[in-house]
């Protein structure tokens, strides 16, 4: 990398946290009152306990393109399934170089798939069991995907060892980061079940909105702003993208967003006579997802395309996961990240245009390959670690704790005792 | 059922992974990995139907919201 690259890079990884404390304001405010509090140290707990995880061995399982692996051969082809990097960052030089890069901004990027479950979770998840959580995804399943897409693993090596395309294209981390997050999600909401109430009258959901919409849209500001940091800097350290690409990346990812939104506002308007605020944030952030994987590869007019048509998407995985399928998800998790993630890969084999080079065919197939290694190995993997998982540490909250609150029972405390608060709030449902 | 679909969702990605490996034609190649994203599908279809709530609850409420 460029001095000028590397200088670039550090300042657009030191946004990256705006984007980890815009979601944790999302998922806070998109929750009733009564958890608040409980779902910002849950915020707080899950990236500390991520970077921790991080450095002991997420770095070692993950490495970087490039630096050591275990690889074997299938066919005379080479397929590196696993770093082996060193435990505890030790011997890595962090000094400015490519590789000391590369941590800094997973840290933060590991961090912020560790936030994603939490809103999916919210209000029946305990503390001490998403902390659990957030520590076997952050030490074991989002390194180990994170070294196929970013560190030089089978899926970054489609291109060139079976001339699909580029290999896997995932810029932004839409499919390392949010996919990932968001099948954590999914499987979250399984294991938990739903929250007490919320589909108390035979089957059917019953509204449970969330307490601050203003915490809820100043969050995706935050956000756009992290994005723009994550996007630029995955773009700079792993698609080797020239320093001037960035401003494409922030003209990508803005319009992205806005699309996803305006869409929202647009379709509710419609169907609800009003637009929706909650869920034009949902479509906001969607944009944000669906624009990560090919940020520095869309022309704006696709990136635009990909924001809007994720913004349908996800309005429409709300009502079918919410209405259908029973799955309570009170921040929207699995939708936004997961249904958005999988969406903006497959955008990239769509839209895609890459700089002539080597391996210019079947680019969408290896899209579709890696969409294909998240649903099929990831979420297994997911859901079948936090099972075992919550025979150890039990997820589910008492039922005390749901009538009560997660601020009063596992804090003892509430976010706002100087308010008054909504008393059916605290009603046995 | 929500074991069988989870393992057809593993059969799905192992059908992928097969095609990379095994087809070097491309057309062949992409059809086996559509095949395997479909088989994948129907896996997610049996995993999310072992998590719905009871149809005779939900039928109750949808008609006694009209």
């Amino acid at each position: 990398m460029t001095d000028a690259a590397t200088t670039l890079c550090i300042l657009f990884i030191l946004l990256v946290p705006f984007a980890g404390a815009g979601l944790a304001l999302i998922n806070s405010g998109l929750i009733r009152s009564r958890s608040a509090a409980h779902s910002m140290l849950a915020s707080l707990c899950a990236v500390a306990i991520a970077a921790g995880m991080y450095f002991v061995c997420g770095f070692a399982i993950q490495g970087y393109a490039g630096g050591p692996e275990h690889v074997f051969w299938i066919a005379g082809k080479p397929w590196s399934w696993l770093a082996a990097g060193p435990l505890f960052l030790h011997g890595v030089a962090l000094n400015g170089s490519p590789a000391s890069l590369v941590v800094w901004l997973e840290m933060f990027s590991v961090g912020l798939a560790a936030l994603i479950p939490l809103g999916a979770g919210a209000e029946r998840w305990r503390l001490s069991a998403s902390c659990a959580s957030a520590a076997l995804l952050a030490g074991w399943t989002w390194p180990l995907f994170a070294h196929w897409v970013w560190g030089g693993g089978w899926l970054a090596q489609l291109g060139v060892n079976y001339g699909l395309g580029r290999g896997l294209v995932d810029t932004g981390g839409a499919g390392a980061i949010q996919v990932v997050g968001g099948l954590s999600a999914l499987s979250i909401t399984w294991i938990l079940g739903p929250r007490r109430g919320r589909y108390a009258l035979h089957g059917m959901p019953t509204a449970l909105p969330g307490h601050n919409a203003v915490f809820v849209l100043f969050g995706c500001l935050l956000a756009w702003v992290g994005w723009i940091g994550l996007n630029s800097a995955g773009a700079l350290l792993f698609a080797g993208v020239e320093p001037g690409r960035v401003v494409l990346i922030g003209v990508n990812t803005t319009l992205g967003a806005s699309a996803g939104t305006l869409a929202v506002v647009l379709i509710t308007r419609l169907r609800f006579g009003k637009p929706d605020a909650s869920l034009s944030a949902n479509g906001w952030v969607g944009g944000l997802v669906a624009g990560s994987a090919g940020c520095a590869f869309l022309t704006p007019v696709a990136a635009a395309v990909t924001g809007l048509i994720a913004g349908t998407l996800v309005i429409f995985a709300v009502e079918l996961l919410e209405l259908r399928l029973s799955v309570d998800d009170p921040a929207g998790a699995v939708s936004v990240h997961a249904v958005g993630g999988v969406w903006g890969l497959l955008a990239v084999g769509l839209f895609g245009h890459f700089p002539a080079g080597p391996g210019d065919g079947d680019q969408w197939l290896a899209q579709v390959i890696g969409v294909a290694t998240l649903l099929g190995f990831v979420l297994p993997l997911t859901y079948g670690l936090n099972r075992l998982l919550n025979r150890l540490v039990p997820y589910r909250v008492a039922v005390e704790g749901e009538r009560q609150g997660m601020d009063l029972f596992e804090l003892g405390a509430g976010a706002y005792p100087d308010f008054m608060t909504h008393r059916d709030e605290f009603g046995q449902r | 059922m929500k074991l069988a679909g989870f393992l057809l969702l593993l059969s799905g990605w192992g059908l992928v992974l097969s095609a990379v490996v095994l087809l070097a034609s491309p057309p062949p190649r992409a059809a086996f990995v559509l095949a395997g994203v479909a088989v994948e599908l129907l896996g997610l279809v049996l995993v999310v139907r072992t998590h719905l709530l009871p149809r005779g609850e939900r039928e109750r409420g949808e008609r006694e919201r009209g």
